[in-house]
Parts: structure tokens; C-alpha cells; sequence
């Protein structure tokens, strides 16, 4: 199970990178694609959207089952990766190239607590 | 300890090619190895292989076997002529509700086997042998925890059977669709739940690990039961507990055909259907519109009622979303409803299933000018 020590999670799969223009990256885990199985649809939120941390934005189906995706932090979409909309699969094939959509943090909003690589590691060993 | 998973057999075969678990009917089963969607496509273009020993096979022994399914089973025995002959029957409740659905084989006038769904096998026991101790007192209901079966299907997989045990293609390949011959302690019959041709195996338990591993050298490829339940559903298949319950006429779930309301025989359930007349019935559904999956209890909006989605997946064969549900008598194939997806409402086109068979898309799935 890959999971980059650069990148901060969330305890429902996420994972979350900052950017060095201050944006953030959101995409789900290795652990999350592998779970879920083979991703047939993805549905990303609009750009322009503002979400609140912890809210369902978007929404993974694979053959088994739809599970929805959560914002990590608070901010507003700026760009969705139409790749992995088109071609659910690469979420698959690598979870961390294939991102799902950029915030721009609410600087206003509280930090939520994140998980490092290692607290992840723990949290989904336990599950 | 009750609430552990049973494991088959194949237990430690399936944790040793790296198999997802999950529990199935109380069992602990691979859901894929790796990819359903390939697992899947093995079957429709080549040949896969599933562990079924989950399900349960009953030996009915006894003198008057036939006369007791003639009233136990909705559908009629009696088309079982020759011994090898297999029928698809449901098992209804006095009620009309279904208890579970099976395949009955034929092997001698005083011995039918039964193969019955894992999750529903204590119930059916428990419902046969009361209606033996009524009914037939004298026969003998075995339940056979030492078997184990693999289905072992694709357009490749009978040739693949023959490589692996040549001494089966004499008895074998002269075999007709639904029927199973015996070779030794291996029980094969020409069976499965792919809408693709192939096997189903039934052999004591111990044999079941050396014939998994022989095929798998063959190149079967190990499917879970993910791939089984969207190659089922591109076949048109029901899923018990989706598509049939206890709670819903088998006439409203698409097993009319295998219900034998026409003839002189009674059996248990029919005076029950006959006071019921269906009011929906079973169709398919291609999912038109993009935005989702297609899943289990999602509501239908039809210009005739409302309907509800009974079992739903993505096709990998076709590409797209579909489903089995239950609607309206009035609604037919080619006829527009929507479904509610999440939040959202998307247009689906009603079809007939099967939607594929023999490795062939049998659905319209561009719109008719």
C-alpha cells in the first residue's frame, strides 16, 4: 500500500497535498481505490463551489458500491482533473497522480487536524 | 464463534493468490483478485473459475423423491425424464413468497439432488425437512457438507477442462445444456450462472484444491464473486434476496417461466398465485444518461407507476449502467423512466434481458428511429 510521505490524509481516504501557490490537491488513497474496487464514475464538484471541511463534494461509484468524497479542508474549487472524470480507472492505477480537485484554503476557516503518512497507516490498520 | 465467517475449501488457495475477502451468506469469500472488470471479461472471451462451495448441495434419497418435489417445487419435476437432467425451480412458501431458488438434478427415479444458495441453506433445510416429516416421512434429506464445487465457465472453458482432465471429455462433451453425468467423484454438468457455456463441478471436498490449482496452471483465470454477480446480471440472471424474496410474487420477479401454473399439478404455493394476479413485472434497464450507477432500491419513475431497481451494476461489457426491476405490467420494453440516482433523476431505457449471452450484446443500446 503506497502511501507518500509528503501528503497529508484524512481519516475517510483522502489525501491532500499543498501546493507552493498555496492550493491544495485532493485525490483519494491507494487504500480507498483498492477497497472500493474498479471505479466506473466519478462526480466532481463544480468549480467556483465553496465547501466547508468535511463535506460530501464528490462522489466515487465502483462495480460494488458509491461512496462519497469529502473536502479535507475548507476552500473553494478551482480546477477538477476531467481526466479522471473521463477515465475513472486511473484512479485506479495510480491514486496519487490521478488528483479529483484543487482548493483554494479558507483562510478564515480552523485547521482541521490531518493525518500524516504514519497516523494513516495506523488508522486504516485498525480498521 | 457462531458470527465467523465459514471458509471452504478453498479457502487458503484464495488468501494465497491475493483474493479481496468478504463475507457472503455468512461466508468468507473473494469478492476479486486483483480486478473484477478483467475477471469479468476472462469469462465472456476466454475462461474464469469460481469457488461456489458456499452453496449447499441436498440429496433427496427415496423412494417417492419425484412424487414429494412434484409438490414442493414450482416447477414440474416431471420434465426431468433422464437421469443427469437438471431444472431450475423456486422453492415457494404457501404464501407464494420464495423461499430460495435452485436447480434440481435428476441422478436416479430415488435420488434428485438439490443445490440451494448459501445464505438460505438452514432455512431451506429446516422448511424441507418439515414438509418431509408431513408429506414423506420415509425419504432422506443428506445435507452434503463434503462436497465442493467450482463453476468453471467461458467460451474456452470446457476445452480447458479436457486439458486438465482428459479422462472427462468422453462422458463430457456429448453433454447437453442442463444436464451433469458423473465421472468418478467428480459431478459435471453443463451449467452455470454467466449467460457463457462451461461447467459446473460438484466433488468431495478434499479433491477441490488439486482441480482449482490444475486449472489455474491451465490458464482459467480465478474470479471472485464480483465478476459472478455482473456476469449474472448481464445474463438476465436473478439474484436471491435482490430480485426474490420471500416477500414478492416469483410472478412479479420475473420467474413466471418457471412457475407451472398451467398444469393439473398442485404444489405449494400455486393456490396462493393464482389469487394473485402480478400487477408489475421484471424488466432491464439501460442506464441512458451519464451521472451514476444503477443500484438496488433506487426508485423508478414511470408514466404508470412507480417501480424500484432490484439489483443494478455497471456492464463491462457494455460499457454502461443496468439493472433488473420491478414495474408497472404496463410498462415495456423500449418505453422511458427515470431514476433516481443520488440527487439526481437520469432517463434509462427499459430492455428485455438478457442483456449479453454467449460473449453477444442482446440489447438495443442506441435509440431506435
Amino acid at each position: 500500500m503506497k502511501l507518500p510521505a509528503d501528503l497529508q490524509y484524512t481519516a475517510s481516504h483522502e489525501w491532500m497535498r499543498r501546493e507552493t501557490d498555496g492550493t491544495v490537491t485532493v485525490g483519494i488513497t491507494d487504500h480507498a481505490q483498492s477497497a472500493l474496487g474498479d471505479l466506473v464514475y466519478i462526480d466532481l464538484p463544480a468549480v467556483g463551489r465553496k465547501l466547508t471541511a468535511g463535506e460530501a463534494c464528490a462522489v466515487v461509484e465502483s462495480v460494488k458500491a458509491a461512496s462519497d468524497i469529502y473536502a479535507p479542508i475548507a476552500g473553494e474549487v478551482i480546477a477538477i482533473n476531467e481526466a479522471v472524470t473521463a477515465t475513472p480507472e486511473k484512479a485506479n492505477e495510480d491514486a496519487y497522480a490521478a488528483w479529483f480537485f484543487r482548493l483554494r484554503p479558507d483562510g478564515a476557516a480552523p485547521a482541521p487536524a490531518l493525518l500524516d503518512a504514519k497516523a494513516y497507516e495506523l488508522a486504516i490498520g485498525e480498521s | 464463534m457462531s458470527h465467523l465467517p465459514k471458509q471452504t475449501p478453498l479457502n487458503s488457495a484464495h488468501r494465497a493468490a491475493n483474493a479481496r475477502m468478504v463475507d457472503f451468506g455468512g461466508w468468507d469469500m473473494p469478492v476479486h483478485y486483483g480486478s473484477q472488470i478483467e475477471e469479468h471479461h476472462a469469462v465472456r472471451r476466454d475462461a474464469g473459475m469460481f469457488d461456489v462451495s458456499h452453496m449447499r448441495v441436498l440429496d433427496l434419497h427415496g423412494d417417492g423423491a419425484r412424487a414429494f418435489l412434484r409438490h414442493a417445487l414450482a416447477n414440474n419435476v416431471d420434465k426431468l425424464k433422464e437421469p443427469g437432467k437438471a431444472l431450475y425451480s423456486c422453492l415457494l412458501r404457501a404464501d407464494g413468497g420464495v423461499i430460495d431458488d435452485l436447480i434440481v438434478y435428476h441422478l436416479r427415479d430415488d435420488w434428485f439432488r438439490l443445490v440451494v444458495n448459501a445464505g438460505t441453506t438452514e432455512k431451506d433445510i429446516a422448511w424441507l425437512r418439515t414438509s418431509l416429516a408431513a408429506h414423506a416421512p420415509a425419504l432422506r434429506l443428506d445435507v452434503r457438507d463434503d462436497l465442493a464445487m467450482i463453476a468453471l465457465q467461458g467460451p474456452a472453458a470446457r476445452g480447458k477442462l479436457w486439458e486438465v482432465r482428459p479422462d472427462t471429455r468422453a462422458a463430457t462433451e456429448p453433454l447437453k445444456p442442463f444436464t451433469g453425468v458423473a465421472v468418478d467423484d467428480l459431478f459435471i454438468a453443463r451449467t452455470g450462472y454467466t449467460g457463457e457455456e462451461g461447467f459446473e463441478m460438484i466433488m468431495p471436498a478434499r479433491r477441490v484444491v488439486g482441480l482449482w490449482n490444475a486449472l489455474a496452471a491451465a490458464g482459467v483465470r480465478r474470479c471472485g464473486l464480483g465478476a459472478r454477480d455482473t456476469l449474472r446480471l448481464e445474463a438476465g440472471m436473478n439474484l436471491y434476496g435482490q430480485d426474490m424474496d420471500e416477500t414478492v410474487s416469483p410472478l412479479e420477479s420475473g420467474l413466471a417461466w418457471t412457475v407451472d401454473l398451467a398444469s393439473e399439478r398442485d404444489f405449494v404455493g400455486k393456490a396462493a398465485l393464482a389469487d394473485h394476479p402480478p400487477q408489475r413485472h421484471q424488466v432491464g434497464l439501460f442506464l441512458v444518461d451519464q451521472g451514476g450507477v444503477l443500484r438496488a432500491h433506487q426508485a423508478i419513475r414511470t408514466p404508470h407507476g412507480p417501480g424500484e431497481v432490484t439489483s443494478g451494476s455497471f456492464s463491462p461489457t457494455l460499457g454502461r449502467s443496468i439493472a433488473l426491476a420491478r414495474v408497472p405490467s404496463a410498462v415495456r420494453p423500449g418505453d422511458m423512466v427515470e431514476v433516481a440516482v443520488r440527487e439526481k433523476r437520469l432517463a434509462a431505457r427499459v430492455v428485455k434481458p438478457p442483456f449479453v449471452r454467449q460473449g453477444k450484446v442482446l440489447i438495443e443500446t442506441e435509440e431506435k428511429q
